[in-house]
């Protein structure tokens, strides 16, 4: 009796999709946040229908999103650093929110404060690495400063360790299970969170077109792949997203190609945007300005034979760096769109329709930016492999706090290396 | 609606209803799926929702896997009453993994690896297949071949960063893994990135919320074991007596706890554990304090224990061989006046390390024993006994190492805070990979800081070579 039960409510599901009993079983556990559209808006959209509506309301509200953002860019560096602060905290709360809703965990003793506490303790731990590495002459003028630096690794850890402790102590009975799934969804979202923010940083300070392209791409392949699929839009593309074809998906890869490759050579031009961020000690603010790298300087490339003929060029002169934006924009579009559909699961999975209300039309903060997820760590690692190497100051710096040994050993493995090279000779060495 | 009541966390377990008896073998939220199925459809997801948010009473245990111990040790003791039986199984159990331990340490270093390493397999093994009986998903699609991959992926990640630095002569010479070396972040991306996707397709459209379960779930488990068990490895290379106090510290809090308990016991610690006792716990503090002191003192003489790990590749494997560090080497401390009326002496000749054994001691008893705790509370969340079987009388590998978690971590904290600096052999690799030009300013900057410090002596040109304290560069 007990299998046929079982059976028949499998059979029941397989019926009806997931949409039918997310509204009957949402209703009772989720209740929608209220409707956060302005007033203005929706009194000039009134009149419209409602399909026409939503339409307007996303379209004005992507608008006003990119206009935001070419105002930051144009602020600098530090204001998009504290931008992407305030994205990272924001996204935070609206995934620990949902942890919250799924969970009914809201009253859990201390686990608010737990969470934020973990925040805090990650991010001081991520900027103190960081910020170390480019505010290094400052950090060692004042003298709290360099303590914490030089101690940095310990102060984190025990940091990180009150708060484990505080954790076990906060276990309370009945509520184990709870409890630790709190704790490990507070670390899984930190995980994502936290780490591809800062990445998102490092990559800012290798120059600001290392942010601004692939942030741009992936907004692009999305805004293409919504507008091929809406006009040739026939084959669907996976499951878990019904409303993505393969149409779209092809489109928005060749768009966003093409406009990777555009934007890539506009701002290429401009210093402000391709020389690495750095602190000036004197004038006390980031500065912007060098010689840019042979990355940014025009070259000529012959035209293979095929596009010579449809084009009539023999030569073009492209930057360097655009061959690599074609690579950013080929992951953009084609791994990119991962992130969203592990972000689609996951709405399933929770039976939650947006992360939050935060941009009418668009829902929360985590919807813009789940296609961003991977584009974050994938920039990083490909500055770190193919672009520049290890950061020579930071070398330095290590290198003089070894040994006396050790630094000679190292000196003198370097000596040999350059020798062998040709790099140095007994005149250069005079020099 | 039945869905309602029970997310309120508060109502009446289920076995409280007057429905169906639970279902043998049944999922733990099956007896309230009868209800539910009756008040309307629900999808699997929907089962492990009411999982989530009732309270820790009206979830079942989860059966304990079978008996292990083996059967000579049953014969032997089959005359002994049931306590003492455990007692004495216990007891020559510890003693067997404390010979196996010793004799590992006999062997060398990269014993010690492999067995660091087969320690972590086993570890990941076991909680993940608690979180296949706790979810009852052992037969989602790709799931298990994910894991396993993803564990494959982030060793690679570790032990390629780790192994290149130590090994940095030996990669030098081989062409293919100069590459794999170069490239090496970007090819552990990939593969993360190969079995993310895997993941995102394999999502079946009733499973979802189980799915995200298991990848947080072994994204968390990975998390702990992994990056601790490479610590441990780091810690090694550092010298094995870096390993070897440390988890003796623990062990020895562990057994002097109990022991201490076992006689003087009579104040409760915590409510999580209501076995651990304030007595207990204060007396292992204080002999894990000597232990450790009187360990550390016995280890420092030899370089066997002292020594960074190399490696030689013209013998082509380990050698601990160096010139100890002022660290270990005897030094005469003057002692406080109160402690030389007691002691009547005038100075002590202790190494330096000792003093540090001191502060690792103290983590491990002091903040060794919140790691046994999280894993009780653990143990409890999850209605486990133990979180395997593998060792009869003990529980699972990693009943013995939950106190291990975060020494492994505080110990590598502590090293390159307050003992080391940077890995030297990894500024050198980093050197090799820049930029010939990069090379020359960081080379000459070097050379100017060298010589200010008289490291380095600006002599005339001669026709030797370098090597030596002297070499040429006119000042």
């Amino acid at each position: 009796m007990t299998r046929l039960q079982e059976s028949e409510s499998e059979a029941k599901a397989d019926g009806e999709t997931a949409s039918d009993s997310e509204s009957r079983v949402e209703a009772a556990t989720l209740p929608p946040s209220a409707d956060d559209t302005p007033e203005v808006l929706n009194r000039a959209l009134s009149n419209l229908s409602s399909r026409w509506k939503n339409w307007w309301v996303r379209g004005i509200l992507t608008l006003a999103m990119i206009a935001f953002f070419f105002i930051i860019i144009y602020l600098g560096p530090m204001v998009l650093m504290m931008i992407v602060m305030c994205v990272q905290i924001k996204c935070f709360h609206e995934i620990i929110t949902i942890g919250y809703n799924v969970y009914h965990s809201y009253d859990l003793p201390w686990f608010r404060t737990l969470s934020w506490y973990f925040l805090l303790c990650v991010n001081y731990f991520f900027y103190g690495e960081t910020v170390t590495d480019y505010f290094f002459t400052l950090v060692q003028r004042e003298e709290p400063l360099r303590i914490l630096s030089k101690y940095h690794r310990f102060i984190s850890f025990t940091l990180y360790l009150t708060g484990f402790c505080m954790f076990v102590l906060s276990l309370v009975k009945k509520h184990y299970r709870l409890q630790f799934y709190m704790f490990g969804w507070t670390h899984v979202t930190l995980l994502i969170v936290v780490t591809q923010s800062h990445l998102v940083i490092h990559n800012l300070f290798e120059g600001m077109i290392w942010f601004i392209v692939p942030i741009s791409c992936v907004i692009c392949n999305d805004i293409m792949a919504y507008m091929f699929g809406f006009f040739f839009g026939r084959t669907p593309l996976i499951k878990l997203s019904p409303k993505k074809t393969w149409e779209g998906f092809i489109g928005g890869f060749f768009a966003t190609v093409v406009f990777g490759l555009l934007l890539s050579y506009v701002m290429s031009g401009y210093r402000c945007f391709v020389c690495p961020v750095e602190y000036n000690n004197d004038t006390n603010s980031f500065t912007v300005d060098c010689e840019p790298s042979g990355l940014f300087r025009l070259q000529e490339y012959n035209i293979p034979g095929v596009i010579q003929s449809i084009i009539g060029w023999k030569t073009v002169r492209m930057y360097p760096f655009q061959i690599h934006s074609i690579a950013l924009s080929t992951f953009a579009s084609l791994i990119g769109p991962f992130g969203g559909f592990f972000a689609s699961g996951f709405k399933r999975a929770f039976k939650i329709k947006d992360f939050a209300n935060t941009i009418p039309g668009h829902g929360g903060i985590m919807d813009r930016f789940d296609c961003q997820y991977l584009m974050a760590t994938f920039v990083n690692v490909y500055i770190a492999s193919f672009i520049r190497g290890p950061n020579p100051s930071k070398l330095v710096q290590q290198f003089l706090t070894l040994r006396p040994d050790q630094q000679l050993h190292i000196f003198n493995t370097l000596k040999s290396h350059l020798t062998d090279k040709g790099m140095l000779t007994a005149a250069t060495e005079d020099k | 609606m039945w869905e309602l009541r029970h997310r309120g966390g508060g109502g009446p377990g289920p076995g409280g209803e007057a429905a169906a008896p639970p279902r043998e073998g049944e999922a733990a939220g099956g007896d309230h799926e009868t209800e539910s199925t009756s008040d309307k459809e629900t999808d699997i997801d929907d089962r492990y929702g009411d999982l989530d948010s009732r309270t820790d009473s009206d979830i079942p245990e989860i059966p304990p896997s079978l008996d292990r111990t083996p059967e000579i040790l049953k014969k032997a003791l089959s005359g002994l009453s049931s306590r003492w039986k455990n007692w004495w199984i216990r007891g020559i159990l510890t003693l067997t993994m404390i010979s196996l331990f010793f004799l590992i340490i006999y062997m060398g270093s990269f014993m010690l690896m492999l067995l660091v390493l087969s320690i972590q397999v086993k570890c990941f093994h076991e909680i993940i297949t608690i979180g296949y009986r706790v979810y009852h998903s052992y037969d989602l699609p790709w799931f298990r071949t994910l894991s396993w991959y993803f564990l494959l992926c982030v060793n690679y990640f570790f032990y390629g960063e780790t192994v290149a630095d130590y090994f940095a002569t030996f990669v030098q010479r081989e062409e293919q893994l100069q590459f794999l070396i170069r490239y090496h972040r970007f090819i552990s991306f990939a593969l993360y990135l190969a079995g993310f996707c895997m993941f995102v397709l394999s999502l079946v459209k009733k499973h979802y919320r189980l799915q995200f379960y298991m990848f947080a779930w072994t994204h968390v488990t990975l998390l702990i074991t992994v990056t601790q068990s490479h610590l441990v490895i780091q810690n090694l290379f550092e010298g094995m007596i870096w390993f070897l106090v440390p988890i003796s510290s623990v062990i020895c809090n562990d057994i002097a706890a109990y022991i201490f308990g076992f006689f003087f016991g009579r104040t409760p610690l915590i409510k999580l554990s209501p076995k651990k006792t304030w007595e207990g716990f204060i007396g292992g503090f204080f002999s894990t304090v000597i232990f450790g002191f009187i360990a550390a003192y016995l280890l420092s003489k030899y370089q066997y224990f002292v020594c960074p790990v190399e490696y030689r590749s013209d013998v082509n494997s380990f050698v601990t061989e160096c010139e100890p560090s002022e660290l270990f080497q005897l030094q005469s401390y003057s002692l406080p006046p109160f402690l030389k009326a007691v002691l009547r002496r005038e100075s002590v000749s202790m190494y330096p390390f000792q003093i540090h054994s001191i502060a690792l001691s103290t983590f491990a008893s002091l903040i060794g024993p919140f790691g046994g705790f999280f894993a009780s509370g653990f143990k409890r969340a999850f209605k486990i006994k133990d979180f395997a079987n593998t060792i009869p009388g003990h529980g699972g590998i990693m009943d013995r190492f939950d106190c291990q978690y975060l020494m492994a971590t505080f110990v590598h904290v502590y090293i390159t805070s307050f003992i080391r600096g940077p890995n030297p052999s990894k500024v050198l690799q980093q050197l090799l990979v820049l930029q010939p030009e990069q090379q020359l300013n960081i080379y000459k900057t070097l050379k100017t800081h060298l010589i200010e410090k008289g490291i380095l002596q600006p002599t005339l040109k001669t026709d030797g070579c370098c090597g030596q304290l002297v070499s040429s560069s006119k000042a």
